[in-house]
């Protein structure tokens, strides 16, 4: 019983949370200064051309009318047309989500597989000079911007000895799957290592807990050796914070996925939104900004879902 | 103290040289830093321009240095922000009545989990891309987390003796977060704010990368990025400049938030131990 009510609780609180942003973003976009109708048709506005305009957006509403309507079909997944060319922003938001997804989901599990190791070794080895130069190695890259990441490896994997391309992605999208993965390795790397840095932080703190436990210690002393201990017990552990962290740091990876794009002028997600936002197409922006936020708030979601039932004790909070 | 954190010793040194640096724009830099000289387009460094020059021509090491204004201005402003809302927002939440407490951290949950550049690139689109836009939304952006980790602090703190004490002598509300709350929220104060320092200056420096910060023509770390990127195949050494520079920065006040905690809380202390 108490499963269910933990459930339902954090279900009630995903939707209100959806509903908040949502309601935000729009009022901050429709806050604005000025017509949107006006700034479409330009020296074109008559009066009649622009209110007919204002009805077939329905920006002769009032706000909450607007947003209860833009709400509605959004939840049925239709983010209404771009205000600038027409699109249908759902499909267009679709599309370049073939490129931003992968490239989230290549780097998110590349950061775990550098960050939970790293963070043993440097638990481990606090004392030694290796734990030492790989705290301190987690420490710099948390200090690194993104962009700047991918900068150095395009120099030296792109431009110096030339494996992997510099940036865009194939005209033909992943019908061409070895040119889309081939020009996935560098933004994933970028990603991975800026995720990376700050997951091994977290790693580091989770292991020295998990090594300070009885259970490990009497697992040394039935005659694991620390490697072997660590594997047995350590790494399952270790885990649930570090996958807990990933969960919160979804947001971050959105933000790194939207630099990386324009870095290596991949055409994703980041990239439109960064071009509507300088052409103002403000229902595009609307709409990719109110997705990519509700995505957010589900992954969350979703990871204290599953945290909270593996793990009794959080569903207290 | 000061003699075994080396954190701390090392968090100060690297703010204190970009804080240098800063006050050093003010003064002097070895060439104009908007000078267009043609003929010198894309020179590498050598012994007149320690740094090179752009494509203009300027020389890069005098914009490094009076880029530090744009990123360093930004991020002091946008952390006065967040704390000034963070933290009235974590003591008002923390003792007000209990019907409005959950709301009110529901409304620092959701804000915490918007995304910063998110936020600040939808600004920009409404308002168009300036250094009062960034500020702002990377100020109001982090004080959500400043406002969540307050918030816990106030909740311990109104639960110690003396805050009973003062109540039960008919302190008001207001006497009691300046009495006894503030002063001992100081020390976790000032740990957040030189965090808070390290992720706006970042945030900042992304901005300006994106083209959404601090617009031309006044030099900053992030649009330099952006610009020298191009001529990444004359010399890959253009863009490392400005990029050491933000992570002098950032590492800095990293490091300075990291020991100043170390220094501040016993209790970590023994844990690194």
């Amino acid at each position: 019983m108490a499963t269910v009510w933990y459930v339902l609780r954090r279900l009630a609180l995903l939707i209100v949370s959806l509903i908040a942003s949502s309601a935000l973003v729009f009022l901050l976009l429709r806050l604005l200064p000025g017509d949107l109708a006006q700034a479409k048709l330009g020296i074109y506005g008559t009066p009649e051309a622009l209110a007919q305009l204002r009805t077939e957006y329905g920006l002769d509403r009032s706000l909450p009318e607007q947003y209860l309507s833009w709400l509605a079909k959004a939840i049925r997944g239709d983010l209404g047309l771009s205000v600038l060319t027409g699109a249908d922003i759902t499909s267009e938001l679709l599309s370049k989500a073939t490129v931003t997804l992968p490239l989230i989901g290549i780097a998110s599990v590349s950061a775990l597989f550098i960050a939970v190791p790293l963070g043993m070794l440097a638990a481990l080895r606090f004392r030694k000079w290796d734990g030492i130069a790989t705290s301190a190695a987690s420490q710099l890259g948390i200090a690194v911007p993104t962009f700047w990441i991918g900068v150095v490896l395009i120099t030296f994997f792109a431009v110096q000895s030339q494996v992997f391309p510099s940036g865009g992605f194939p005209y033909d999208g992943w019908a061409d799957i070895g040119g889309a993965l081939r020009s996935l390795v560098l933004p994933a790397c970028t990603l991975a290592l800026a995720q990376g840095a700050v997951l091994m932080r977290f790693a580091r703190s989770a292991t020295i807990d998990v090594i300070q436990q009885d259970y490990f210690r009497t697992a040394r002393a039935t005659g694991l050796s620390r490697i072997a201990a660590l594997r047995v017990h350590g790494v399952r552990n270790a885990l649930v914070p570090v996958v807990s962290v990933l969960g919160m740091q979804i947001s971050t990876l959105i933000v790194g996925a939207i630099i990386v794009e324009s870095v290596f002028a991949l055409p994703g997600v980041g990239q439109m939104l960064l071009q509507d936002v300088n052409v103002r197409d403000y229902t595009k922006v609307q709409g990719t900004v109110a997705v990519t936020t509700a995505l957010v708030f589900v992954v969350s979601f979703l990871i204290d879902l599953v945290l909270g039932l593996l793990n009794p004790r959080m569903r207290q909070r | 103290m000061m003699r075994r954190n080396r954190t701390l010793i090392i968090g100060v040194s690297l703010v204190g040289f970009s804080a240098a640096v800063f006050l050093l724009s003010f003064f002097w830099t070895p060439y104009d830093p908007l000078e267009i000289n043609p003929e010198l387009s894309l020179t590498s460094p050598s012994t007149t321009h320690w740094m090179g020059t752009d494509e203009n021509g300027r020389d890069i090491l005098s914009n490094v240095i009076v880029g530090s204004r744009a990123t360093l201005i930004t991020g002091v402003f946008a952390v006065v922000i967040c704390m000034v809302v963070g933290v009235s927002a974590g003591i008002a939440t923390a003792m007000s009545p209990k019907w409005l407490e959950s709301p009110a951290i529901f409304g620092i949950d959701i804000v915490l989990a918007l995304p910063t550049v998110l936020f600040a690139i939808v600004l920009a689109a409404v308002y168009g891309p300036s250094t009062f836009t960034a500020v702002f939304a990377i100020g109001i952006a982090l004080s959500a987390s400043v406002a969540q980790v307050t918030r816990r602090e106030v909740n311990g703190i109104l639960l110690a003796d003396y805050v009973t004490a003062a109540r039960a002598s008919g302190s008001g509300k207001l006497r009691i977060v300046r009495r006894h709350v503030l002063p001992n929220l100081r020390a976790s104060l000032f740990v957040q704010a030189t965090g808070a320092s390290a992720i706006a200056i970042l945030a900042e420096s992304t901005l300006s990368y994106l083209g959404l910060g601090t617009p031309p023509p006044d030099p900053s770390w992030g649009r330099m990025m952006a610009s020298l990127q191009q001529y990444l195949l004359i010399d890959p050494i253009f863009p490392l400049w400005p990029g050491i520079a933000i992570v002098i920065t950032v590492l800095g006040f990293n490091l300075l938030g990291d020991g100043l905690r170390e220094a501040l809380d016993p209790t970590l202390r023994r844990d690194a131990e």
